[in-house]
């Protein structure tokens, strides 16, 4: 039985086609997959069907009748529920009350909290409905959004990137949840580009690239390999490590502790860890574990007890982030758009934010614009960004090619010691792998690199050295090889291995 | 020295009734996530247009809704500026104050002198006649007791009616509620009308009530300090009362002290009001972790449903 | 319906632009204004725009012109450092008037005294007397997070309160028969700021303006301090993330600001004033809020809409004494000026679009 059929759908934004003639169904009691690459149309489409964005052309049935819904409530009455992969969460307001914002007619609030302590019962997804949404885990955060759904009782849930933010041993707690609502006859639309979690969850598989239909398939009958094609469009090469001999250790933190400023922030506690010449150390950890505040605390945006850091033998602790960079340490956060890059400045201007003092790009505090433009130039033909001209602001850019400009910023500088955080976030494989590369080179050249990310399949790509963020607190780097993923699973989860 | 201090409380109250109207209306307004800097505009055009309405029809009611109603107009300029024009809601803030004291004095040109009606005090069946308490609490017109009115009923809205939740919803992620399908402009919009109405109720209980009479810039930073009292309430209705009234309670102490002849010159102690002001805006920041946790998230900041 | 569509690049065309239909818009609506007040509104309107610089007196009021822009520009051009950088000074009516205080005493502890130094001295001390008002909200910014925009604006009316005890304490005239105002700077040559060449309205403020609005300039687009202003108005933390300390940018740019009110006002104390009064604050310090924002808080569109300001300035004195309007209504006009540029504004960053309703 067909709960919802898609027909023709087409999106089109200024200068893109976000959706082009999307076409497939959904069954009754059906895990389906929606995969793509980042920027392969999957968020406009399940907005569409949430009512958040209306197609130019096309159109949805649900339950046999026509559905074009005006607006999320429209949607939601029909029995549409969405879980976003940005939480639409008020960090202020406690989880009943964000609970109640996400239904048309909340009960009153204490029979609400009854209903919520059920819910989070029989799924075994432990919540307290009094407790504010900002003290709260990432994938605490998320049961709210999922809670929220099923208080009313929807027909077809609908999944963004869900798992990008749990560990391994939430993410089987979730498929045990979902597996339980679709047993129970409710259709899941389960967006990702995670392909063991398709073949493990999914029963069907609809791939989009560049807003088009490319393929349907069974993800069982596939492997990870043929779908990856499908999603992509083009065999990948994998990044190339050569055989690593660390040097002398250039960056040595030692109990590194810092008070979070942000009332929902996390603190970090007694971080210490030494990054050697060569070495690619990574940083694993779900978000909101202390990843932004290390962050900032390497990077000299927050300062923190001046003995600290250490680089190449002078302590930094005290120093902000030129005497930093000056003396070698570059970094690249994980904002690109924002903290790396501002929005509204030309990728020239934009080589100022870390070029300034050390590329030289002035005089006596005059700016050097013909100097600036030609380190840009540089930057974008080494790092192959596709932009018009170093002229063009960095929010024109799409995801991956600013990233590749940031990146390449940091990198044609020469680092000793290189920091950044979710190099790859938001990035189309092909970018994604060509700056895995480049971290790859910097540290065979001889910089120590630190990788901080939540993507475990490309720390276990890159790293040789490997450690987890949990609560603020560092695990004691260990050699990356032989690490297993319920190792890291545990180690994320605050458990010592 | 003769200060007596039940008089000195039944006047405060008369004097932070204005702060305290104002204060409530800017409280939803940036319970909403928006920061109205033109309460002082709407003050001054509610004031001279409750004066104006009152004098034509001889009724302080009718100024009273006059005044509420043209605060409600000037606040839907902000609201088109902001909400639909997009623009920075500093720069609009400010040029709504600088807008209302040029119009109001435009307007108020031939008022000036003018006596306007009186309003009468609430009957409470002779309670007013009991020492102490009496002229404290029963000896106030009709708006004092609406002020307070006003805040309860804010205090109830936001605390326990879906209506309310909504509002601090958008107040505090204007991207998730709009991914939720609040219409958050139109959520703002009302806010900012609620807001310049209540503004303009205040500016006519300083023409009306309190001074009685219409001089130009005579708000002389009420709309100001309203908006301070907002941050020292830390966006809580009931701590709005007690700041308004520590406010009132300082501006008479410093007029019945330049009354008494004490000897400091007037001009320093008319400072006073400014300078607790600054005083209080202080101590309520200076613990950043809670100002920011107490502080709307999306306070001043620009939506635009980009998709 | 109408839609906004975000450009990816600001439209340099509307930049230029939206200023003047904001000027076209605020006559077409103040025209409609001086209807209702029952005047001829093409009369009123070129009496304050077309008079004061090719009407009849334009000889005399193209002087007037320069005294009253030459304030405006010097106080829009401190403010637009830091309306840049997302740092709200609104309190320059308070630093103007605390550097005319300040100056002004100065130069009267030194009466009558005559020598060259005294009237720099003075200029300094104000300068000063604006930057120590200034760095009252900063500091309190930074070291107790207060709002900047209350405080600034709480310190204009304690400075109007400390400029009234000063004038009618220790520094009012002693041979003034008791009136609330100072020594006159004009019967104190080494004070006074007198017009450098008569009928041209010239002074050393105008020509100390002139030099800023280069100076401004130089810094806004070739130096890297004027890269990181604009840098931490638009991406807050990517200066974070360059290397600019949020609160050294708080001192500097309330400071620098103050400064340059402070100085504003002891040039028009010494000079256009004459003396210290209580009615010596004129709101050229709220005024310059809109010069600024006018001028695309850009040095070069600051000095054209200091002039355009000025303008209204004395077109308003004509309104008033030929028409017999109320002064506020120049007051209102200015004020719609700014509404209107706002309003247009969006069309910079803003892409309007017509699309049927129901089809999108």
């Amino acid at each position: 039985m067909t709960l919802i059929t898609l027909n023709g759908l087409t999106k089109a934004y200024p200068g893109v086609i976000a959706n082009d003639d999307v076409s497939f169904d959904i069954d009754k009691g059906e895990v389906h997959a929606l995969l793509g690459e980042n920027g392969a149309g999957k968020s406009t489409l399940v907005k569409m069907i949430y009512g958040l964005v209306k197609p130019d052309s096309g159109q949805m049935t649900f339950n046999g009748e026509i559905f074009a819904p005006a607006e999320p409530r429209a949607a939601r009455i029909a029995g549409v529920a969405m879980v976003f992969q940005h939480f639409s969460l008020f960090e202020a307001l406690n989880v009943a009350e964000n609970i109640a914002l996400g239904m048309e007619n909340p009960p009153k609030p204490n029979v609400l909290s009854e209903q919520i302590r059920n819910v989070s019962t029989k799924y075994g997804l432990t919540l307290d409905p009094d407790r504010l949404v900002g003290d709260l885990s990432v994938g605490e955060r998320q049961r709210v959004e999922i809670i929220r759904c099923l208080l009313q009782d929807p027909k077809l849930l609908i999944m963004d990137e869900p798992t990008s933010v749990l560990t391994p041993q939430e993410v089987d707690v979730l498929f045990t949840t979902l597996r339980r609502l679709r047993d129970e006859g409710t259709s899941i639309l389960y967006i990702s580009h995670k392909l063991e979690e398709i073949k493990a969850l999914c029963e069907r598989a609809t791939i989009l690239r560049h807003g088009k239909v490319v393929g349907t398939c069974v993800p069982k009958d596939e492997t990870a390999k043929s779908m990856a094609e499908m999603m992509v469009g083009a065999k990948l090469k994998t990044p190339k490590k050569s055989a690593t001999k660390f040097g002398a250790p250039l960056l040595v933190v030692e109990n590194m502790s810092q008070k979070s400023i942000d009332p929902f922030g996390t603190s970090l506690k007694n971080i210490t860890f030494n990054l050697r010449a060569g070495e690619v150390m990574g940083v694993a950890g779900v978000a909101g574990n202390g990843q932004d505040e290390l962050m900032l605390a390497l990077s000299g945006e927050t300062l923190t007890d001046a003995e600290s850091v250490k680089l190449e033998g002078a302590f930094m602790g005290q120093s902000g982030p030129v005497e930093r960079r000056l003396r070698g340490l570059l970094t690249a956060p994980e904002e690109r758009l924002g903290h790396a890059a501002a929005p509204d400045m030309s990728l020239t201007e934009n080589t100022l934010l870390s070029g300034f003092q050390r590329q030289k790009l002035g005089r006596r505090g005059f700016v050097n614009k013909a100097g600036a433009a030609a380190f840009a130039q540089k930057i974008i033909e080494e790092f192959d960004v596709r932009t018009p001209s170093v002229r063009n602001t960095a929010k024109s850019l799409s995801g991956g090619n600013l990233q590749k400009f940031v990146v390449g910023r940091e990198v044609l500088q020469n680092p000793t010691v290189f920091i950044v955080n979710q190099p790859t976030w938001g990035v189309d494989a092909a970018a994604a792998a060509s700056i895995r590369q480049a971290l790859l080179e910097l540290a065979s050249g001889g910089a120590g690199v630190l990788v901080i990310s939540q993507d475990l399949d490309e720390l276990m790509e890159i790293s040789d050295t490997f450690a987890v963020l949990s609560e603020g607190n560092m695990s004691t780097p260990r050699p990356a090889k032989g690490v297993t993923v319920e190792e890291i699973g545990l180690m994320m989860g605050g458990t010592k291995v | 020295m003769d200060i007596s201090i039940v008089s000195l409380v039944a006047t405060l109250i008369v004097a932070a009734t204005p702060i305290l109207l104002a204060a409530t209306g800017e409280l939803i307004v940036e319970k909403s996530g928006v920061l109205n800097l033109g309460v002082e505009g709407m003050m001054i055009i509610g004031a001279i247009s409750g004066f104006i309405a009152a004098v034509n029809t001889g009724s302080p009611l009718m100024g009273f809704i006059a005044a509420a109603a043209a605060g409600a107009v000037l606040a839907l300029l902000f609201a088109i500026l902001t909400q639909v024009l997009l623009a920075n809601q500093v720069a609009s803030g400010l040029a709504l104050t600088l807008f209302g004291l040029g119009l109001a004095a435009l307007l108020g040109h031939s008022y000036a002198g003018i006596k306007p009606p009186s309003t009468p005090k609430m009957e409470w069946m002779g309670l007013a006649d009991i020492p102490v308490v009496g002229p404290i609490l029963f000896n106030h017109d009709l708006m004092v007791y609406f002020s307070i009115l006003l805040v309860t009923l804010v205090w109830v809205f936001l605390k326990f009616t879906r209506g309310g939740l909504i509002l601090r919803a958008v107040g505090e992620n204007h991207d998730a509620a709009h991914a939720l399908g609040y219409k958050v402009v139109r959520i703002r919009t009302l806010a900012i009308l609620f807001g310049g109405a209540c503004a303009g109720l205040g500016g006519a209980y300083l023409s009306l009530i309190r001074v009685p009479q219409w001089t130009e810039g005579m708000t002389a930073g009420a709309g100001w300090i309203a908006l301070a009292i907002v941050v020292f309430a830390s966006w809580k209705p009931w701590r709005l009362i007690l700041g308004a009234y520590l406010f009132g309670g300082v501006t008479i102490l410093q007029l019945n002290l330049q009354a008494n002849g004490v000897d400091i010159p007037v001009s320093y102690l008319s400072m006073a009001p400014y300078l607790v002001t600054i005083l209080v805006l202080v101590i309520m920041s200076a613990d950043r972790t809670r100002a920011s946790l107490n502080a709307p998230a999306s306070l001043g900041k620009i939506f635009h449903a980009s998709s | 319906m109408i839609r906004l569509e975000p450009r990816t690049d600001p439209s340099r065309l509307m930049v230029a632009l939206t200023p003047i239909l904001a000027v076209l818009a605020t006559m077409i609506v103040g025209g409609m204004l001086f209807v209702a007040l029952g005047k001829n509104p093409f009369e009123a309107i070129r009496m304050i725009f077309w008079d004061p610089i090719l009407g009849e007196f334009a000889f005399y009021y193209r002087g007037q012109i320069l005294i009253k822009a030459a304030p405006l520009i010097m106080i829009a051009l401190g403010l637009s450092f830091g309306f840049r950088a997302g740092i709200w000074n609104i309190g320059a009516e308070g630093q103007f008037i605390m550097g005319a205080v300040i100056g002004g005493a100065t130069g009267l502890a030194l009466y009558p005294l005559d020598s060259f130094i005294v009237f720099p001295l003075m200029i300094v001390m104000g300068a000063f007397g604006g930057f120590i008002w200034a760095m009252v909200p900063a500091f309190l910014k930074i070291k107790f997070n207060a709002n900047e925009i209350l405080v600034s604006l709480m310190m204009v009316y304690v400075a109007i309160n400390f400029l009234s005890g000063m004038v009618t304490g220790v520094l009012r005239n002693p041979e003034g028969f008791n009136f609330p105002e100072s020594r006159s700077f004009q019967q104190f040559p080494a004070a006074n700021n007198a017009e450098l060449w008569a009928g041209t309205g010239i002074h050393w403020g105008v020509l100390v303006t002139l030099g800023l609005v280069v100076a401004a300039y130089v810094m806004l687009t070739r130096h890297i301090f004027g890269f990181n202003i604009r840098l931490a108005g638009q991406a807050p933390r990517a200066a974070k993330f360059a290397g600019v300390s949020p609160n050294k940018m708080i001192a500097i740019c309330l400071g620098l600001s103050g400064a340059l009110a402070g100085m504003a006002g002891l040039f028009e104390v010494t000079g256009p004033a004459g003396k210290l009064s209580t009615t010596f604050p004129v709101g050229y310090g709220f005024t310059a809020i809109i010069v600024a924002f006018l001028g695309r808080l850009h040095p070069i569109g600051i000095l054209l809409a200091g002039l355009l300001l000025a303008v209204t300035y004395v077109g308003g004195d004509i309104i008033q004494s030929k028409l017999s309007l109320p002064k506020a209504s120049i007051q209102v006009f200015q004020g719609m000026l700014l509404f209107f540029l706002l309003a247009v504004d969006v069309l910079v960053n803003f892409r309007i679009r017509l699309t049927k309703r129901g089809s999108a």
